[in-house]
């Protein structure tokens, strides 16, 4: 399985999947942070976003994602203040040049984005800056990779471990989870040679029955990766359990601002009523997101459910399986399915 | 109050004629419009149609097939490294029409202007257009002003008509597309829609990458004089190379096959692309053209191209085949080959 | 997740107090926070993600990597098509 929702784009864009012999199949996980984000969450960002004085911003892989009603863009259409940002020191920047107005980051990512959330909430308080907030929906990997092996139908033999996830946690904490299941797990990058590489490490390890962890990012991932990073995330955020949209609850798998960061917490500073998620019942994307069925066995697919007209994240997502299925591997017309 | 104030009756107070932005009654039909068109519209595109003033340009086309083509441009922001809205306005227009193998030979132009705008900022993009048609060789015959109250639009939008006729015994059409022709492309992609998208508030970029925008009709002149079948040409502008040749394919029922490697990207376009997660056959392109043209005459296509300022990086990029017709495949640096689709909708940077 | 890609710190900054680079990627340039990377200097390569540089990048170890890699490509594939 290669969790990481990067390299599945990486492997569908270059047609990896293609070239490898058919003894090989690669299971695309859960790494899409898009597509785990919380359907209560989500709801709660639209929420905000129709709140007047706020401006709500982020990353542009969330604007098009279903909540239970609409999604971002459509709010935009009609008025609410959405913006797009590529990083949250931008969202930051708003907060400062616009100090009427209440300026929230859905904070969305793996533990690649979690240190820079976590950078500008101190940042935010340094300023002493009162109108900005985060609305997190960060997740964690690890405790969803542990979720998987502990399935009883689990088909999982080894993983190409998230290369830039790994950057910031380093390759230490995947030798517990490798040897209570004798799973390799490879550190790997996102090149093509680099997803070969990976793969053909962990063959070699399934092979030679050694598995253990293998990093083959080494050029940037180091045994305990950015010690600097994961202090400040330690200080800003604590684990709390997280319910993945398609997949339930996964124990100690998210993160939230700590207490004393809770002026920064939009989830407490806003009131917007309850949130009654709602999802799709055409939806397979949970099954999806965990390995279990493939795209093309949705009945959805290419008909209810397309890139325009998404019924789940993972049609949205650029690194959505349904969505990368969609660009690169839609059964070609009259030739047939690949 | 009679019902057709006539501002010049005014006694007192004469109505101030010196701003320094624009206001709503530079487009209200009266003393400041007309102010407006002839201290700043008119020197700059004097022709002998629009000098005339009159509600419509009566204008003699050469005999032959009339191309016409219509566009409105809206880009935000209207200035960013390499051009502005005035740029893309006409060359958009000049090549639209010239992608027909028309020569472009006239065009209209209406502007919505948003109150406020400042009059700096219209001079500017006026000079622009004006520079524009001049290296276009088109003369703009009429024209129109509205000005809109503030919000109503952001800043300027443009709508532009052009003009062009056909020479005899030229037919380019999406629709001649046949097994065996070759896909060229006339220079690098995502020039264009990466120098806007790196203009955009919210990111990072100390921008550096220039548009494209060019009025490709000279080229396209010499590219169809040298060489008698060419199937089809178009401008991969909005939705990128990926929307183009899509469209080649569904319009003639083929296939398209490109081949990554020979996909010119330039490597600071590229290194943006990469940092935003966009795929450079989704972004816009306003000085290239996509020329589909026979097997047998594609090496001599190619030199027309590389000849010209405008074409000097053209290169093949792929071929059409009968395989899997409607659609466009590619075949990666890897040598597998996946499906390239049109994008869905705008492209939106992305960290995952 | 994590689109992150390499970039060279052409020279570093301030803003509001937070250390920044103004970085290189093959020639388009990006302003990048370097709070998380203290230990960066100009000339280093950085993974960058989010607006934020999260590590330099080992030279030695990518040096490694490559020649492993072009061993790897030229010892299964007798006849190299198009590069890597």
């Amino acid at each position: 399985m290669e969790v990481c929702g990067g390299q599945t784009h990486a492997i569908m864009r270059h047609g990896i999947d293609q070239l490898l012999p058919p003894a090989i199949s690669l299971i695309h996980g859960p790494g899409c942070p898009v597509c785990v984000t919380p359907l209560e969450i989500l709801d709660r960002g639209l929420a905000l976003a129709a709140l007047p004085g706020l401006t709500l911003t982020t990353f542009g892989d969330m604007l098009r994602v279903p909540g239970s009603r609409e999604d971002l863009m459509s709010m935009r259409s009609r008025g609410a203040d959405v913006r797009v940002v590529d990083s949250p020191l931008a969202a930051l920047q708003l907060a400062r040049a616009m100090p009427d107005r209440e300026v929230v980051f859905l904070a969305v990512g793996f533990e690649t984005t979690t240190p820079a959330s976590a950078l500008v909430v101190k940042q935010a308080a340094a300023e002493g800056l009162t109108n900005f907030s985060l609305l997190c929906a960060h997740v964690l990997v690890p405790p969803a990779m542990a979720a998987i092996m502990a399935e009883p139908d689990n088909r999982v033999q080894g993983f190409l471990a998230a290369g830039h996830v790994c950057t910031i946690t380093g390759w230490a904490l995947y030798e517990e989870l490798s040897e209570q299941y004798q799973v390799p797990i490879v550190p790997t990058g996102f090149e093509p040679v680099d997803i070969l590489d990976g793969i053909l490490h962990v063959i070699q390890r399934l092979e030679g029955d050694d598995p253990g962890v293998e990093n083959r990012y080494q050029r940037v991932v180091k045994r305990d990766g950015n010690i600097v990073a994961r202090t400040v995330v330690e200080d800003v955020f604590t684990v709390c359990d997280r319910p993945w949209r398609g997949i339930g609850t996964i124990v100690a798998s998210g993160l939230r601002l700590r207490d004393r960061w809770g002026a920064f917490d939009a989830e407490r500073k806003f009131d917007v009523g309850g949130i009654r998620p709602e999802e799709s019942t055409q939806c397979l994307s949970g099954e999806i997101l965990q390995g279990r069925r493939c795209p093309l066995d949705c009945p959805a697919f290419g008909v209810e459910c397309t890139p325009a007209n998404p019924l789940g994240a993972t049609m949205v997502s650029s690194e959505g399986a349904c969505a990368a299925y969609w660009e690169h591997a839609r059964p070609r017309g009259k030739e047939g399915a690949r | 109050m009679s019902s057709d104030p006539d501002v010049r009756r005014f006694s007192c107070p004469a109505p101030r004629l010196d701003h320094d932005t624009i206001q709503l009654a530079h487009g209200a039909g009266g003393r400041l419009s007309n102010d407006l068109i002839e201290q700043v519209i008119l020197p700059r595109f004097s022709s002998p149609e629009l000098d005339c003033l009159e509600d419509q340009a009566v204008v003699e086309l050469p005999p032959g097939r009339v191309a016409v083509s219509t566009d409105t441009f809206v880009v935000a922001p209207i200035f960013f490294p390499g051009g502005d809205i005035g740029d893309l306005a006409v060359n958009g227009t000049v090549n639209d029409v010239a992608m027909s193998g028309a020569r472009p030979l006239v065009m209209t132009v209406g502007l919505v202007l948003e109150e406020g705008l400042p009059l700096a900022d219209l001079v500017r993009v006026l000079d622009s257009m004006a520079r524009a048609a001049d290296r276009a060789d088109v003369r703009v015959v009429t024209g129109d002003t509205k000005v809109v109250p503030r919000g109503a639009c952001d800043r300027l939008f443009i709508n532009t008509t052009g003009l062009g006729v056909v020479p005899d015994g030229v037919s380019l059409r999406a629709t001649a597309l046949e097994p065996g022709d070759a896909v060229l492309i006339s220079g690098t992609l995502a020039d264009h829609g990466m120098a806007v998208m790196t203009q955009r508030d919210g990111l990072s970029f100390a921008g550096d990458i220039a548009s494209d925008t060019a009025a490709l009709h000279g080229l396209i002149a010499e590219l169809v004089s040298a060489c008698s079948e060419v199937r089809a040409l178009r401008d991969p502008t909005r939705g990128g190379l990926a929307t183009t040749l899509n469209e080649f394919a569904a319009a003639s029922g083929v296939g398209i096959l490109i081949d990554e490697p020979a996909l010119p990207v330039r490597p600071n376009v590229r290194g943006a692309c990469e940092l935003l997660g966009i795929d450079p056959l989704h972004v816009a392109n306003e000085g290239k053209l996509v020329a589909v043209v026979s097997n047998r005459e594609a090496e001599r296509a190619l030199k027309v191209l590389q000849n010209h300022d405008l074409g000097r990086e053209a290169v093949q990029i792929g071929t059409v085949r009968g395989d899997h017709p409607g659609m466009v495949v590619m075949r990666t640096t890897l040598g597998a080959e996946r499906i390239i689709a049109m994008p869905v909708g705008d492209i939106l940077p992305r960290i995952c | 997740m994590c689109l992150a890609i390499p970039g060279k710190i052409l020279e570093r900054t301030t803003d509001h107090g937070l250390p920044m680079g103004l970085l290189d990627l093959a020639g388009a340039r990006v302003k990048i926070c370097l709070s998380l990377t203290p230990e960066a200097q100009v000339g280093d390569y950085v993974i960058i993600h989010a607006g934020f540089a999260l590590q330099v990048l080992d030279e030695d170890e990518a040096r490694a990597t490559m020649v492993e890699l072009e061993r790897l490509a030229a010892a299964s594939d007798p006849d190299p098509g198009p590069t890597l």
